[in-house]
């Protein structure tokens, strides 16, 4: 489990520490009920198709994950050691939920789930993050999409 | 992951996330968060427990029909089953009887020896898990096991191997390779039925396994390597991304 307090001490500092950005602003943006909906995974596990480039340290830029992409076709390749990928080797579904939220679509607790999601390298600096950020806004609302659910590891 | 949730609001999406290390979202305060007391890697939780999965969505996505925002901060209730098992004393050991490694690995060829021995045991438990869960999460270095573990032990042999990959550095195909050989440890280890923790895991591959003491052994190798090679890349790589720091930690407490 993280909570700090129960890890040893060189990681509790390390994850305890870790430079944060801060924001002079704090955007606000509601929407309608729950179950109408469309909702959108963006991870920051560093998933990519098999035969996408690589995440390298640094990287900014993000990978596309088209909704319909089977688990045996995505890997990871993040850059750290300092979390566990044995979770993932055994079910995508606790970094990538794909199969659990078209089960809520299907139940009608959500309104429906993107064509396509999104993963970035989760130890790169935010701000690095920025811009592709922004470009893929406009693609998830291309998508009809009204709500991210982001997703770290 | 807060920084992200910054932007896309700011450019008109709703967004609702899962911390995992609540003082970064204290700290980078995104308009809607839950943290959970889950394991870095595992966000929802636990694997192949669809139920307990939808449990921790259905809490994170209710956090977009709330209006006392921002900024939401709620805390999931729930341990996770496998740490639940484990401090029941029930937790998770590999079923799998693996020979024990020689005294002397590093002696000539030893680790290569060993690992073989290893793979040999493990890969009846590769193919089970493979055949079960229909995928595995190996592939990024483009090598078969065997040439994985003989790409590897060629460093620990004091030889300069080829890069497998010129579309990257050696560096960087070693980082590939060694991921892929963990992944092809735990795979096997896991294919039994049962919960287990990523900490359990590590636990038994680095402490265990030949193939976990051969990276401690390719540490120094690699540091020192490079000094001399034109691969920015490999000095960051032996220091911080070969070994997790909680098992250095654990072995310098334990030596």
């Amino acid at each position: 489990m993280v909570r700090l307090a129960d890890l040893d001490e060189p990681e509790r500092s390390h994850l305890g520490n870790i430079p944060c950005p801060r924001f002079d602003t704090e955007p606000w943006v509601s929407g309608p009920p729950l179950k109408e909906r469309r909702i959108a995974v963006i991870s920051t596990a560093a998933l990519q198709h098999r035969d996408d480039t690589p995440f390298m340290i640094g990287a900014g830029d993000y990978r596309v994950i088209a909704d319909d992409t089977p688990a045996k076709d995505l890997v990871m390749s993040h850059v750290s050691t300092n979390f566990d990928r044995s979770g993932f080797e055994q079910d995508l579904n606790v970094v990538l939920p794909l199969d659990r939220l078209h089960e809520m679509a299907e139940a009608g607790e959500i309104g429906s789930v993107a064509r396509f999601h999104y993963a970035f390298m989760g130890s790169t600096d935010p701000v690095q993050m920025e811009d592709a950020a922004r470009t893929m806004a406009g693609l998830l609302k291309a998508d009809g999409v009204d709500c991210c659910l982001l997703l770290p590891v | 992951m807060g920084g992200l949730a910054h932007f896309l609001e700011d450019e008109g999406l709703a967004t609702t996330q899962i911390s995992l290390i609540r003082p970064q979202t204290e700290n980078t305060r995104p308009p809607r968060a839950l943290w959970v007391p889950f394991e870095l890697g595992r966000p929802l939780g636990a694997p192949n427990d669809p139920a307990f999965q939808t449990k921790v969505l259905r809490a994170v996505l209710a956090l977009l029909e709330r209006d006392d925002g921002p900024v939401i901060l709620d805390d999931f209730p729930e341990d996770a089953p496998a740490v639940a098992a484990a401090e029941d004393g029930e937790g998770w050991f590999c079923p799998i009887n693996l020979p024990p490694p020689p005294a002397d690995l590093a002696a000539g060829g030893g680790f290569k020896a060993a690992i073989e021995a290893e793979i040999g045991g493990l890969t009846t438990w590769y193919d089970i898990a493979l055949r079960q869960r229909g995928r595995t999460t190996m592939g990024l270095s483009g090598m078969t096991i065997h040439e994985i573990t003989d790409f590897i032990c060629a460093f620990l042999d004091g030889e300069m191997p080829d890069n497998p990959n010129e579309n990257q550095s050696l560096g960087q195909s070693l980082k590939f390779a060694v991921e892929d050989l963990k992944a092809f440890y735990r795979e096997a280890a896991g294919a039994q039925p049962g919960h287990n923790t990523g900490k359990e895991m590590n636990n038994w591959f680095y402490g265990d396994t030949a193939a976990g003491k051969a990276l401690y052994a390719l540490w120094p190798i690699i540091d020192k390597l490079a000094e001399t090679a034109d691969d920015s890349f490999m000095k960051t790589f032996a220091n911080l991304l070969l070994i997790p720091a909680s098992q250095k930690y654990r072995a310098k407490k334990e030596a």
